[in-house]
């Protein structure tokens, strides 16, 4: 304030944009600093890394794109994109969806709103790990779910999706969605919220439909809604690791695999630290190849509109 | 504020330099029940010379304890002392000279004669220097067989792994698992070494491990031992567990009629009270070539930039290669000394082969840790997880072997 005042009074003197505001300017250094080094520069010591023959310590002898040669020809990781692709995809669709249907049966002004809200977004308040054990078990073909089903009555029932190769991926996605899509449910239900009165009277005025309603007024309004979940879902499906660490470790054989987890163990377990950054720099990019060009259009591409 | 910040400073100064020459911090990751009781003979010959031993125990198996024990090394801050395979795992470390170099206690203690099979040394060893102070052998090529399994299904225990695949549909009719199998990755692998040598016989084993010779590798031997995989896979496609405990356990109980795993398979016999020999045979080698590779724990001691620390590594080296230690140790452990002038008649049948075996001299193998780097070996353990679960051919399998053997370092 007193700067402020002391500007106006001598306007010779041109402040120097620099030091504008320089208690903020100082607050915010630990967090520049932490951001250069940390992320830019960690990020840099990995990729420069991933050039190199490190095996247990990082050296830099240099052996081009050795790694990512050898990364590509490993059937490993090879089933691991596949699986982080199929999970991905499923992932995004099913929670987006399930927790819009959720969040859109809630809007109706149902009663005992706040019980369910509550028991949808209860999921969430477990760590990966507490669900991938909860679903573990629930999938035991021996005490799970199947066995359930068998003692109803109902004895051919069977569904065993972690002992099997072909779905395991699906257990896991089940886990996955029964986790994520009460968060998505609370996002879309406060974006649903946002969404003026007026519009739906508009819309009874013109005769439309509740479900087309939704479909064609309500869901292009909430656009920016949906930006947000599909970020949070995004940066889920790329961090997957713990859910499958705890569900599966990767099996049975290798058919649960996910890049992290190559990642992770190639570092550590291989002592092969070369090929771990090389891995992990794929997943960067393909990250910053699917962002990047998107981010460009949502935010950039507003501002010059 | 200030004053307190002092003091804290000046407590920081007087303890830094008051750690006792002999007080060693010492991390493992033996957890289990008679693991722990083999520890706490290693720490009570340590306090008996009136030194103390912290307890660095930490929770999990190798494969969660050694990037802590190396992160801790790396990271600059070492303990005293601590347990790692011996073999490849460390080279990069003496390499780096985070480790202690032992070979005046090696001279000392005349090692060089006394550590039997040689090959024990030569991997603590690194160009001519020792590293490393080996404290047991332990060996993977075992078939355990339930003797209760194969009188449920009127048949004579196997005495090689031959009769044991002939006998398999008698027991599968009984309604028996032929072969448990924990569906892991390193289990897998176990597996597929043990019938490496039993089929392939030691030299082509070798020419594959040790020389990465690739003739060797796309042959007709390794065809036949892709094929004998394949077929033990069939023998254990019913085997849903995991841990190889809860896979030793069907053998036990008399659910299954073999597991092929490592002399720790032992301790769970034990540890159920029955009788090798009576309740369960152990056939080394798979009963075809009685041999066994000689991996198993060393403790390595990384460098702490102080005299007295230095003094008290050497002190505990030498202990644990000391007789009485050995005796001690082994017997708790059930894991076999790396020294052959010690008593060990206590040992029950089992451990009796495996000493003979040593005792012979023949038959001595370098382990799969001495030999293959630890990538190589995450790239097989990968490829067996995949072959053992999956419907992937005999040949597709050894294709994929011979380019893992030819991109080995």
């Amino acid at each position: 304030m007193s700067d402020h005042v002391s500007e106006q009074s001598a306007p010779a003197k041109r402040p120097v944009q620099l030091f504008r505001n320089m208690s903020a300017k100082i607050a915010s250094i630990p967090m520049i600093l932490t951001a250069l080094v940390v992320f830019v520069g960690g990020t840099t010591w990995t990729v420069v890394h991933s050039f190199t023959s490190s095996r247990l310590l990082p050296k830099l002898d240099f052996v081009g794109l050795d790694q990512y040669e050898r990364l590509w020809s490993t059937p490993r990781w090879l089933i691991s994109i596949e699986n982080l692709a199929i999970y991905g995809l499923c992932s995004m669709i099913l929670t987006l969806t399930i927790g819009f249907t959720l969040a859109a049966l809630l809007d109706r002004k149902i009663r005992f709103e706040n019980t369910f809200r509550t028991i949808f977004l209860y999921p969430f308040a477990l760590s990966f790990v507490v669900t991938g054990l909860a679903w573990q078990w629930i999938l035991n073909p021996d005490f799970g779910l199947q066995q359930v089903v068998r003692d109803w009555g109902w004895e051919s029932f069977a569904f065993d999706p972690l002992n099997n190769s072909k779905i395991v991926i699906f257990g896991i996605l089940i886990a996955g969605i029964w986790q994520g899509s009460g968060l998505i449910m609370c996002i879309m239900l406060a974006g649903l919220r946002g969404i003026d009165e007026d519009i739906w009277k508009a819309a009874r005025v013109d005769g439309i439909g509740t479900v087309k309603t939704y479909l064609r007024v309500i869901i292009p309004m909430m656009r920016p809604v949906f930006i947000t979940s599909l970020v949070l879902i995004a940066s889920g499906i790329i961090k997957l690791y713990d859910l499958v660490v705890a569900q599966t470790n990767g099996g049975p054989g290798i058919s649960s695999e996910v890049p992290a987890k190559y990642v992770i163990e190639y570092m550590f377990r291989a002592q092969n630290l070369a090929q771990g950054f090389a891995a992990s720099t794929m997943m960067l990019v393909s990250v910053v190849v699917i962002l990047i060009p998107w981010a460009y259009l949502e935010f950039g591409g507003r501002k010059r509109g | 504020m200030k004053l307190s910040t002092k003091l804290l400073a000046a407590t920081a100064m007087v303890a830094a330099p008051a750690v006792h020459a002999a007080e060693l911090e010492v991390t493992h990751w033996w957890t289990s029940g008679g693991e722990a009781a083999a520890v706490s003979k290693l720490a009570e010959a340590w306090e008996a010379a009136g030194n103390t031993w912290i307890d660095g125990a930490i929770a999990g198996s190798g494969g969660t304890a050694r990037p802590i024990i190396i992160s801790r090394i790396i990271g600059g801050d070492p303990m005293a002392a601590t347990q790692l395979n011996h073999g490849r795992q460390a080279e990069e470390l003496i390499e780096a000279g985070l480790l202690t170099d032992l070979t005046e206690v090696a001279e000392a203690n005349n090692w060089a004669d006394l550590i039997n099979p040689p090959s024990l040394l030569d991997a603590c060893t690194f160009e001519g220097r020792v590293y490393c102070a080996p404290l047991n052998i332990h060996s993977a090529q075992w078939l355990w067989l339930s003797h209760d399994a194969f009188e449920t299904a009127g048949v004579d225990v196997p005495a090689d792994w031959n009769e044991f695949v002939a006998a398999a549909p008698a027991l599968e009719e009984a309604g028996l698992l032929p072969l448990a199998m924990g569906q892991q990755g390193w289990q897998q692998n176990i597996a597929f070494g043990t019938i490496t040598i039993g089929i392939a016989g030691v030299d082509n084993w070798l020419a594959v491990n040790r020389d990465k010779n690739i003739e060797v590798a796309e042959g007709p031997a390794y065809t036949a031992v892709f094929e004998a995989v394949e077929a033990a896979r069939a023998l254990a496609a019913d085997s849903s567990v995991q841990d190889w405990n809860l896979a030793t356990n069907l053998v036990i109980t008399g659910q299954a009629g073999g597991q092929i795993m490592g002399d720790w398979a032992q301790g769970e016999f034990q540890v159920a009270e029955q009788v090798a020999g009576e309740d369960y045979s152990c056939l080394p080698g798979l009963g075809l070539n009685a041999v066994l590779d000689t991996g198993g724990d060393a403790f390595y001691f990384p460098v702490i930039d102080d005299e007295e620390t230095r003094a008290a590594q050497l002190e505990m080296a030498a202990m644990l290669v000391s007789p009485e230690v050995q005796v001690d140790f082994n017997l708790a452990k059930g894991s076999l000394p790396v020294r052959g002038d010690v008593d060990l008649s206590a040992a029950n049948d089992c451990m009796q082969k495996g000493l003979a075996i040593l005792a012979s001299g023949e038959g001595i193998l370098p382990s799969g840790d001495m030999n293959l780097s630890a990538d190589t070996q995450t790239q097989v353990e990968d490829l067996m997880a995949e072959f053992w679960s999956s419907d992937l051919s005999a040949a597709d399998a050894q294709a994929r072997y011979v380019d893992i053997i030819r991109s080995a370092d």
